[in-house]
């Protein structure tokens, strides 16, 4: 049998602040197959950003073992670790985390750089991922160009790129406004459909309620693992929409009563 | 990550940023053309001094009359007339081994004209060794010959410049000249010898000296109113002839022991090696002063390296994130310092190239392009990149990737 994506076991993470050493994490085991969506809750130090940069590779645990399909991360160097990042993980960051003045099309061309791929074959993949989320025309466009939901699926495109099984989004809404959160998650839930593993750190009920699971944390415990159905965030969409245009039609009547 | 690319988004990163690129490489423009410009004017003055001292003639003294004393003020060596042509043909005679040629010479300044131009220039009067030991030969027709040196024959072996100036492109061989309002016949162009100590060597017209004394000066007389030239048979003998000559003619000049000379001697050689020396350490000086600059130009790649580093600590953050590899992010900043310093370099080169072909029209000494010097240079511009890009590389390669995401600007 294959190993499971993601295999944690009794992951513990310590930081000295000052004179003080903070536990972050205190015996975390979490396993998570492909496929899966899984939300991480938790309020601002329950730990879910240290798990999240372990998870991500980003960190190393000081204690416990850690196995992405199987291989051990724990003794992996720095190098080593760029290297799981670049092949098996994509990151969507709250602040989006593009290169500014740098176009979408270099921003999303730029993993595969370090995957050491082609100049031409760089390119005939980056369109495709902006294409994916539908950002198709706006290759050229620097972040300071783009909305804000603009810029997470250029984000979302650069994770998409590599073709890594696991998104990892952190906050990936927390900087949208509610109908570009639902356009987000839309196409985040449609990675999943396509078998990806998506793996998102959120403290709103709300976006983890798109998940299949939700693993809740408190004080660098995991507390609450449960499964559940996912909100459809393209169903929602579109009654949000539906919404807004009745809504819209109907201010629309109110004025037209008051014009004649 | 392939170099190409590597190469690509370093010159991205630093035509972001022109002003602070272009000023960072200023730092190393004029480096590295100081060093160029001061070694190739180095090496021009040299050649100068050297080129001085070889159209002197090598391994010659110089004899001269004593300084006139009026009133305690010296009127300069040559100023009396203390040499007899008995004193020259006593040192013709072979009595001092040493000696090989003995060439009195008297020059002033005066006009000389051709058919269709002229020109002020030194005439020299002296005899046929003269060319032997100043080592000089005719492109045209001959110098004269030993006959015709001793002679009071109307001719004469004129220099490049006075052939142009006078004849323009046609051949002067044949032609009448008149010096001084006296008819004389080029028989000699001489070879181009160009600057020399006194200025153009090649502004110059040699005649025999016997007709020097009866057509330019006041007839023959008892004095040489010039100098002599003397050649030894060997290198360093210069010393030894020195005081050889010295004795002989304190001796017939009847000095007493604790008399002042009446004639002066020098050697040409040893001044020139002096100016040489001093030559050589004004040019060391000034590249090691280059040298410098370059080292602070150096300093200034490092300082905006380091802060470009800072400054993009989160673009090294997302970089990272998305996988690259420490070695990626130092390579980045290291190959972005080297191509700041190596096109630096590069308009370097250009500036120093330009500043020393300006230096050398402006005083006169040949142009040198000190290609090995260039290469040096240039090399040490790479070197001062990767060197200077190493640290601040090193830092960003070091970079933690969480800390670096976090980071706000």
């Amino acid at each position: 049998m294959a190993p499971p994506l993601i295999e944690m076991q009794d992951i513990s993470r310590t930081y000295v602040m000052g004179d003080n050493l903070v536990h972050a994490l205190r015996g975390v085991d979490l396993t998570i197959e492909t496929g899966s969506s899984v939300a991480i809750m938790g309020t601002s130090g329950s730990g879910k950003s240290t798990l999240m940069n372990i998870m991500g590779c980003l960190d190393q645990p000081t204690r416990g073992s850690y196995r992405i399909n199987g291989k051990n991360v724990g003794v992996m160097s720095k190098s080593q670790l760029a290297d799981i990042r670049g092949r098996m993980i994509g990151f969507v960051f709250q602040s989006f985390n593009l290169l500014s003045r740098t176009s979408a099309l270099e921003n999303v061309e730029m993993p595969l750089m370090y995957q050491g791929v082609s100049g031409g074959k760089r390119h005939e993949r980056a369109m495709a991922a902006l294409e994916a989320v539908g950002l198709k025309g706006r290759e050229d466009h620097h972040p300071s160009q783009l909305s804000g939901g603009q810029q997470q699926r250029v984000a979302i495109a650069r994770a998409l790129v590599c073709e890594a099984p696991i998104i990892m989004a952190d906050e990936p809404t927390g900087a949208l406004d509610t109908k570009t959160s639902f356009e987000v998650m839309g196409i985040l839930q449609g990675l999943v459909a396509q078998g990806k593993t998506l793996i998102i750190v959120t403290h709103e009920a709300d976006i983890a309620g798109y998940a299949s699971r939700v693993i809740t944390l408190r004080d660098g415990l995991i507390i609450e693992d449960k499964a559940q159905a996912p909100v459809d965030a393209a169903k929602e969409l579109a009654r949000v929409t539906a919404e807004k245009e009745a809504a819209d039609r109907a201010l629309a009547a109110r004025k037209g009563e008051r014009a004649s | 990550m392939n170099i190409f690319t590597t190469f690509k988004l370093a010159v991205r990163a630093l035509w972001r940023n022109k002003v602070r690129t272009f000023l960072t490489m200023l730092g190393i423009v004029f480096g590295i053309g100081a060093v160029i410009a001061m070694v190739a004017s180095g090496q021009g003055a040299q050649a100068q001094v050297k080129e001085v001292f070889n159209s002197l003639g090598t391994n010659v003294l110089i004899l001269s009359g004593g300084a006139q004393r009026s009133f305690g003020a010296s009127g300069g060596a040559g100023s009396r007339q203390s040499l007899t042509w008995d004193d020259i043909a006593a040192l013709q005679s072979g009595e001092i081994p040493t000696i090989k040629y003995v060439v009195p010479t008297m020059s002033t300044r005066t006009q000389v004209a051709s058919e269709e131009s002229n020109w002020q220039t030194s005439v020299t009067g002296t005899i046929s060794t003269w060319f032997t030991v100043r080592n000089w030969e005719a492109t045209q027709g001959a110098v004269f010959d030993e006959d015709t040196g001793n002679s009071s024959a109307k001719v004469a072996v004129i220099g490049q410049t006075v052939a142009t100036q006078l004849f323009a492109s046609a051949s002067p061989i044949g032609q009448a000249i008149r010096i001084n309002g006296q008819p004389f016949e080029v028989i000699g162009v001489l070879a181009v010898k160009g600057q020399g100590p006194r200025g153009d060597n090649d502004d110059i017209i040699i005649i025999p000296i016997k007709t020097y004394q009866q057509k330019l000066d006041k007839g023959l007389a008892k004095y040489l109113k010039g100098e002599v030239l003397i050649s030894m048979v060997e290198d360093g003998q210069a010393e030894t002839t020195m005081a050889k000559v010295s004795a002989l003619l304190r001796d017939r000049h009847k000095l007493d022991a604790n008399d002042e000379d009446d004639f002066r001697i020098r050697n040409p050689a040893e001044f020139a090696k002096a100016q040489q020396d001093s030559t050589e350490r004004i040019a060391t000086l000034l590249a090691l002063v280059a040298a410098v600059s370059l080292l602070i130009g150096g300093i200034g790649v490092m300082n905006i390296m380091r802060v470009s580093v800072i400054e993009r600590t989160r673009e090294i953050g997302i970089r990272m994130a998305v996988g690259a590899k420490p070695i990626d992010v130092m390579t980045q900043f290291l190959v972005e310092s080297l191509v700041l310093a190596a096109i630096g370099g590069l308009l370097g080169l250009a500036l120093g190239y330009g500043a020393a072909q300006y230096m050398a029209s402006y005083f006169g000494w040949k142009f040198f392009f000190p290609a090995a010097t260039a290469g040096i240079a240039f090399a040490v511009a790479g070197g001062v990149g990767v060197g200077f890009g190493l640290y601040p590389a090193i830092r960003a390669a070091q970079l933690d990737p969480i800390t670096a995401l976090r980071y706000e600007s």
